[in-house]
């Protein structure tokens, strides 16, 4: 084991491999990188360099395999978990100079991109050929490809057409020692373990993706998208039941409250129907007689349900008209709130009417204001928690309201992230959702890629400097950590 | 078949050592909660017969045996329904046969569209079970007879991996047994989930070399009202590629492109459409549209959709390459066959490039090593092309064919087995050198 240095030793060697303009030093250039999307985590990063290929992130990564320095790769900075909070004694690797779209290959539907290139220029580049790439995160205009392998980043959509990780092919990956190393292609199932799957949503733990191969997806030939008006959260939550049951699998079903709507309203005045306690988005796709038979089925039990008022689009404009109101969402709300907090959190289906009434009873007991805005098909609730900083104490008892919806989530079998990672925000909470068993394995598979150590340490598994030692009784050291080999959690 | 010597002797092994493994498996579970016996020939794993058999009742008895096994240093091989036990490599030793079969439990959330089942629940069963709520796991019976673990531990996936992907993505969460028997559960029971690391991933088509899978969670779909299946037969493989191609960029939405290419004859193109009852003669007459004649069609799949080609104990051929890739890969290796007298039967998805050619199972072997170095030599810089031998007759395995040939990110792959087991007791050898 070399013996740990500074960052700052490493600049002239990193300036040498990036050139001077991809290694910034100056306190003000790295400030800028300070953050992710999750601007409470904060730390200066000690180094930050923007190299523009691989074999530069691979001689950036070997140095500090080298010199026993940590690591953090950053795509845009636009995830929510504090994946991408920089060290100060390491080096934060960006990949937003790599945003090369390499390939659109139309007979083997797939396209090659580097890292850095935003996910909706994929879209833009399969456009013209008839295709699209179907994972749509709520930041895609900004967001990077190498972000959401990631973080295996999902979107309004993935109810039908799943995740990231169900639509990559291939990844060209800078393992933590440095090395480069090709997996997968211009196909799925490759032999052997399945490491793509793995590696995408790691986090940065296990090294940086330096070129994706992502599938791309026929356009659909019709796409009709429903705006549904209840009066209460039940009433909508019963017709999302309702379309489930009847065997509909929408491409998205979308719910705000009417918090949300009128957070929405206040900033983008979506005109949603006045006065309801809920609104649902269902949008449908697919060929154009099943959408048709869908969309009847699907418009029949929302009137079942309750709803007062039911709007449809049939072109792009009109159905962006719907969507505004939902994707402004989260930004909407700082129009009615000085403070907020977005947690991301997950409960079978079944299960969200009951977590709703539990999170606005938190919401009542503490007389701090949830707005829920979720992809209601697929459980994923993101409440939104809202507070006044300047108000003392405020801030704290919101993060408890936060912290208790969480508990929710694990209490009624869901997941402490739908999509937004766990990184360092909710490192803490992996005890929560798994056993010591079950962290201990995972990280033997990170120990396996990562032996030193030095991929993106202290984010998604807990550790005791994070998060203290575990209460409890130990009645015996596990060998792993009795060798040096693990730490405890 | 073939009966291989075990490393250490003869088997069942003698002697003391071995008395006391046996002994101690016995008693692993109370209550006689694992049934031990000693091994016979018709347990032999790709020839090699483990000296016993156990089958625990439960997931804590499973673990119990683990436990046991690795306080022996024993080798162990998971075994389901032993459908594809003969499939990968020989393992180097196996001391222990540890029978899912009784790890069985259907937890299905309906109206969550998931269901846990155990390993070995035989899923025939667990479709049934589905079918009978209007839903399905969308994977075709590939293997019949096939469990769960048996399934994804061969992360054996059929015709509708082009709609909803191949097995691996409708896994959600996975209970798996490590070598030391300690539990070990990744991913959960919501489809949408990115707490921690999806282990899961890594068991799917691991051939129980990580750890044992107990039960796996399920993403699963419904049933589509109604469905048809289009069949033509190509020329010869260029046309059936350019069709293909064009099925493919029709907006008509296909669960399955598939080629059925029998030993003797011309390849045909099968597209099966699923969906609303009214919507199928359009998107019937859409397929037709892009084919030179009137396809045949009809309203049920035939029996066998789905299934591997050949005959039970054929060395099987995998042939992964980007589409336009597979045909032609397909087209060298059955040329390659018949240049030596071998005639294959290919099959498989042509949406996302995944083929399997069956080669009879007394073709000499070096003619089956001719043609798979033919078929590799055919995908050389294809991106990520590759031809496997998921099941090799025994004359071939015994000649020593390189079943997995080069594979990407290998060095990776034994860095994991040697973390998640460091003695390489499980099912060592069967999937690739090394693992």
């Amino acid at each position: 084991m070399p013996v740990p240095v500074g960052p700052e030793a490493l600049v002239p060697r990193l300036r040498a491999i990036c050139g001077d303009a991809g290694v910034l030093t100056d306190p003000a250039q790295r400030r800028t990188y300070e953050s992710d999307g999750l601007t409470y985590h904060a730390e200066l990063p000690g180094v930050v360099v923007l190299p523009t290929s691989t074999a530069q992130v691979a001689a950036v990564v070997r140095l500090c395999a080298e010199e026993g320095v940590p690591f953090v790769p950053r795509g845009a900075g636009t995830g929510l978990s504090a994946g991408a909070l920089p060290r100060s004694d390491g080096v934060l690797v960006v990949t937003s100079r790599m945003r090369r779209i390499l390939e659109v290959d139309v007979e083997a539907r797939c396209a090659v991109v580097q890292p850095g290139v935003a996910n909706l220029d994929v879209t833009r580049a399969a456009a013209p050929h008839g295709y699209y790439y179907a994972p749509d995160p709520s930041s895609q205009q900004v967001c990077s490809v190498g972000g959401n392998i990631a973080e295996n980043s999902g979107g309004a959509h993935c109810l039908k057409y799943g995740f990231t990780v169900n639509h990559v092919l291939g990844l060209e990956i800078v393992t933590p020692a440095g090395d480069v190393v090709r997996l997968g292609g211009k196909v799925a199932e490759a032999p052997g373990y399945d490491l793509i799957g793995a590696f995408i949503g790691s986090e940065g733990t296990l090294g940086i993706a330096t070129e994706i191969t992502v599938r791309l997806l026929r356009a659909p030939e019709r796409v009709r998208t429903l705006l549904a008006a209840f009066p209460t959260m039940d009433a909508g939550g019963r017709a999302v039941s309702a379309v489930i049951a009847a065997g509909v699998l929408p491409a998205a079903i979308e719910m705000m409250d009417a918090l949300a709507i009128e957070a929405a309203e206040a900033a983008v005045a979506c005109h949603y129907p006045k006065g309801a306690g809920a609104v649902l988005i269902v949008e449908l796709d697919g060929p154009a007689a099943d959408v048709d038979a869908q969309f009847a089925a699907v418009t029949a039990l929302c009137r079942e349900a309750g709803a007062t008022e039911l709007r449809t689009a049939t072109d792009a404009a009109e159905r962006a008209r719907i969507w505004k109101g939902r994707k402004s969402a989260f930004a909407a709300v700082g129009r009615i709130s000085p403070s907020y907090i977005v947690q991301d959190g997950v409960v079978p289906r079944t299960a969200l009417p009951e977590v709703l009434r539990r999170i606005a009873d938190l919401s009542a007991e503490s007389g701090i204001r949830v707005a829920n805005v979720f992809h209601a098909g697929d459980g994923n609730l993101h409440p939104l928690v809202l507070f006044d900083d300047a108000e003392p104490g405020a801030a704290e008892r919101a993060a408890e309201v936060s912290g208790a919806i969480l508990d929710l989530c694990v209490e009624h079998g869901g997941s402490i992230t739908g999509e937004h990672g766990v990184g360092v925000d909710k490192a803490c909470h992996m005890p929560d959702m798994f056993s010591p068993a079950d962290l201990a394995t995972m990280d033997l598979f990170r120990r396996a890629i990562d032996p030193a150590g030095i991929a993106n340490p202290e984010k998604l598994l807990p550790t005791p400097r994070l998060c203290g030692e575990p209460p409890g009784v130990r009645t015996d050291v596990h060998p792993l950590v009795a060798s040096g080999e693990a730490e405890l959690f | 078949m073939g009966e291989t010597t075990r490393a250490q002797g003869a088997v069942p092994p003698r002697g003391g050592a071995a008395e006391a493994a046996g002994r101690a498996l016995a008693g692993a579970a109370p209550d006689g909660g694992a049934a031990v016996r000693p091994g016979t020939p018709a347990d032999a794993v790709g020839g090699v017969r483990p000296a016993y058999v156990a089958a625990p009742a439960d997931p804590a008895a499973a673990a119990a045996v683990l436990a046991v096994a690795a306080e022996h240093a024993l080798t162990v091989v998971p075994r389901g329904n032993g459908t594809k036990i003969d499939w990968g490599g020989p393992p180097r030793d196996c001391d222990l046969v540890l029978e899912t079969t009784s790890l069985t439990g259907i937890e299905h959330a309906v109206g969550d569209l998931v269901v846990r089942a155990g390993a070995g629940v035989p899923v025939a069963d667990l479709q049934a079970a589905l079918g009978s709520a209007g839903q399905r796991l969308a994977v075709d019976t590939v293997v019949p007879g096939s469990t769960v673990g048996g399934m994804v531990a061969t992360g054996l996936s059929g015709p509708r991996r082009i709609l909803h992907g191949p097995v691996r993505d409708l896994v959600i969460g996975m209970t798996v047994l490590r070598a030391d028997g300690v539990a070990a559960r990744s991913g959960g029971a919501v489809v949408k989930n990115v707490a921690g690391y999806d282990l899961g991933k890594l068991h799917t088509g691991a051939y129980g070399t990580l750890g044992v899978i107990v039960s796996v969670t399920f993403r699963l779909h419904p049933v589509p009202p109604a469905l048809r299946l289009l069949r033509a037969a190509a020329p010869g493989p260029e046309a059936l590629r350019e069709w293909a191609a064009a099925v493919l960029h029709s907006p008509t939405a296909p669960s399955a492109v598939e080629l059925d290419w029998p030993p003797e004859g011309d390849p045909e193109l099968a597209v099966l459409l699923e969906g609303a009852a009214a919507g199928l003669d359009a998107r019937g007459a859409a397929v037709a549209a892009v084919l030179p004649e009137p396809p045949h069609h009809a309203d049920a799949l035939p029996p066998g959709w789905g299934e591997l080609p050949g005959a039970p104990g054929d060395t099987l051929l995998r042939v992964v390459a980007p589409p336009p890739e597979a045909v032609r890969a397909a087209a060298v290796l059955r040329d390659a066959g018949r240049a030596r007298g071998i005639l294959a039967a290919v099959r498989g998805s042509l949406g996302t490039g995944v083929l399997h050619a069956a080669v009879p199972a007394d073709a000499p072997p070096e003619a089956v090593a001719a043609v798979v170095a033919a078929a590799r030599a055919a995908l050389a810089g294809a991106p990520g092309g590759a031809v496997t031998v998921p099941h090799a007759a025994p004359p071939v395995r015994a000649a020593g064919l390189d079943l997995w040939g080069e594979v990407p990110g290998a060095a990776l792959m034994r860095a994991i087995k040697d973390r998640f087991d460091p003695g390489h007791r499980l099912s060592p050898g069967r999937l690739m050198e090394g693992i």
